[in-house]
């Protein structure tokens, strides 16, 4: 039923549709209103058979997900910023383990400067831990994913992190059709864990590896990783009719077809810049736009076929690569090698600046009159950073 | 396209002011995003809020920068500049104010917009118990402009609150909605602006 409901308790009714065993979380803004939701369902009761763990930290919520998932409970957690950097450490075990967890992250910038604020520049911090990475473009693509991410996360005893836009999207009041527990347990099973700590059948998950097995398992763990490429678009192909709704899984395009300039998003930016394109091509400009929801494993065939027709490919990065020109652009360029398109970079929306229409609107309008440079950032403020450079070159000088 | 700014102070309920809104649209059958400006928020920092209506699903996720009405919670926030800043020239400024705007503010409102003055505070003090002036507020925006339905306001608020909290609130809309009628009787009949 469709409902007018903020994004967070949107995914937390979710999340406790799919029936966790074990929920373990620290609070961090803007992830809180999820954990606490989730809390509040758990101490009702409206959430039965589900152990919630408070603990002294993120790093103590996921090694205990690590040891939940281990002995065969479906384990879940949700953070954000300098949370998911607090944890990395687990991140990394959960999916070299093969560990199913699912995790939001509400996308907070990472510090220093300290900023509570949205982009993603945390979960991007963790993009080659190998968890299956989802970016949701608005709320009912937030709680929707959710549901893939339990099944496929299982399927294919892989983790996996749904994202989502902090403040953007957690706190926005929405309409949201929550799945509801009949639909979920139709395309969700219980949980049967590939491998398991059991006391009657004693085995050893996460021994030492030396050099003689090491790559081998790290090849089998990216070999069931890049497996989410076939098995996620089934997955939400068949929860999206149960459902009702299209379900995103790989990408999301919006007007490609024939557009000779496309703009490459993830994240909540989608919606705004989708308001945009449909004015534009109401006027007649040949411009698209393409989601990526699915960015780990990056889905290069589907970005490739959704920009055969692109001469310029406008990648919207919404973190910062320090020395590179982006995360994004360079799967996107990779995955165009060969074509004629151009790929450029606009560095966007770090730390909450809001990436408006208006931005964006600008922003194609230098694209069309070819006043686009290979990398540019979205409304810097270029007063401060000639002084700033300035002032650092003087203090260069005399040694 | 409608879109609404809430402005006020940390502890004004402000985020509820503007969810409120956009339930009630979402009752009326039409599509509608809340969303508040996002900070450390704090009691009495300055905190704005927007809603976005529509016919259709509201897409865009960016701050409204361009608004059709603005609702002032605090007048004391009028001193700066960014209150109206955007602010339609033919839009509506609905403002928690006993009297009437000082001239200066008047003059930077500009001369087109509808300006309306609610002693909002008061009818929360008195009806709710707290000074949470937004049920009040918004029955005004409802009657002088017709951009939402009392009634559906009414139920957004029973939706959202129950028992005694929710008839203070529904009283807090209905006595400012009546008011503002009796006041300006042509206010209602106006069409959504934007």
């Amino acid at each position: 039923m469709l409902r007018q409901v903020e994004g967070s308790l949107a995914v937390a009714e979710t999340v406790a549709r799919c029936r966790p065993q074990v929920i373990s979380a620290y609070p961090i803004s803007p992830q809180t209103h999820v954990v606490e939701h989730l809390s509040r369902l758990a101490r009702t009761g409206e959430l039965d058979h589900c152990a919630y763990l408070t603990v002294e930290s993120e790093f103590a919520a996921l090694s205990s997900l690590v040891g939940a998932s281990a002995a065969g409970s479906r384990s879940y957690t949700a953070t954000s910023s300098q949370g998911l950097l607090f944890m990395a450490e687990a991140v990394f075990n959960a999916a070299g383990l093969g560990l199913p967890i699912v995790m939001t992250v509400a996308n907070r910038a990472v510090g220093a400067p300290i900023n509570i604020w949205n982009d993603q520049g945390d979960s991007i911090a963790m993009r080659d831990a190998g968890w299956i990475q989802l970016y949701a473009a608005d709320n009912q693509a937030a709680a929707d994913l959710h549901v893939v991410a339990f099944r496929v996360a299982e399927e294919l005893s892989v983790p996996v992190m749904v994202c989502m836009d902090g403040f953007v999207l957690t706190h926005a009041f929405e309409e949201v059709d929550v799945p509801d527990q009949h639909q979920v347990d139709a395309v969700l099973p219980p949980f049967r864990p590939r491998q398991l700590l059991d006391p009657a059948a004693p085995v050893s998950i996460g021994a030492m590896v030396g050099p003689e097995a090491y790559t081998e398992v790290r090849y089998l763990a990216d070999h069931a990783l890049r497996r989410a490429l076939e098995v996620l678009p089934a997955a939400a192909d068949e929860i999206g009719a149960v459902l009702g709704r299209p379900v995103p899984s790989l990408v999301q395009a919006h007007g490609c077809r024939g557009a000779g300039t496309v703009v490459v998003v993830m994240g909540s930016v989608l919606g705004t810049l989708s308001e945009v394109v449909d004015e534009r091509v109401a006027r007649g400009v040949r411009v698209g736009a393409l989601g990526i929801t699915c960015f780990r494993p990056f889905p290069a065939s589907a970005v490739r076929a959704a920009l055969c027709d692109a001469d310029e490919v406008i990648v919207l990065e919404r973190s910062l690569a320090a020395g590179e020109d982006g995360p994004l652009t360079a799967d996107v360029a990779r995955a165009l090698a060969g074509t004629r398109a151009r790929v450029r970079t606009v560095v966007a929306g770090l730390g909450g600046r809001p990436v408006t229409g208006t931005a964006l609107h600008g922003l194609l309008d230098r694209a069309e009159g070819g006043r686009l440079g290979a990398r540019t950032f979205l409304d810097l403020d270029r007063t401060v950073i000639d002084r700033e450079l300035r002032r650092s070159a003087a203090q260069e000088v005399a040694p | 396209m409608l879109q609404v700014r809430i402005h006020g102070r940390g502890g004004q309920g402000v985020v509820t002011t503007s969810e409120l809104l956009a339930l009630a649209c979402f009752v009326e059958g039409r599509h509608a995003q809340a969303f508040p400006s996002f900070g450390s928020e704090r009691t009495g920092a300055p905190v704005a809020s927007f809603v976005r209506i529509d016919d259709r699903p509201v897409r865009s996720h960016d701050p409204v920068s361009a608004p059709d009405a603005v609702l002032v919670q605090d007048p004391t926030l009028l001193r700066g500049g960014d209150v109206l800043a955007g602010l339609s020239p033919s839009g509506v400024l609905v403002v928690n104010l006993r009297g009437e705007l000082s001239p200066e503010v008047r003059t930077a409102v500009g001369p087109d917009v509808r300006v309306l003055t609610v002693e909002a505070s008061e009818t929360a003090l008195r009806l709710i118990g707290r000074d949470v002036p937004g049920p009040a507020l918004l029955g005004a925006l409802a009657a002088a402009t017709g951009v939402v339905g009392v009634d559906a306001l009414v139920a957004a608020v029973r939706e959202r609150f129950t028992g005694r909290v929710a008839d203070a609130n529904a009283d807090a809309v209905l006595e400012t909605y009546s008011a503002t009628l009796a006041s300006a009787p042509e206010g209602g009949r106006h069409a959504p602006t934007g």
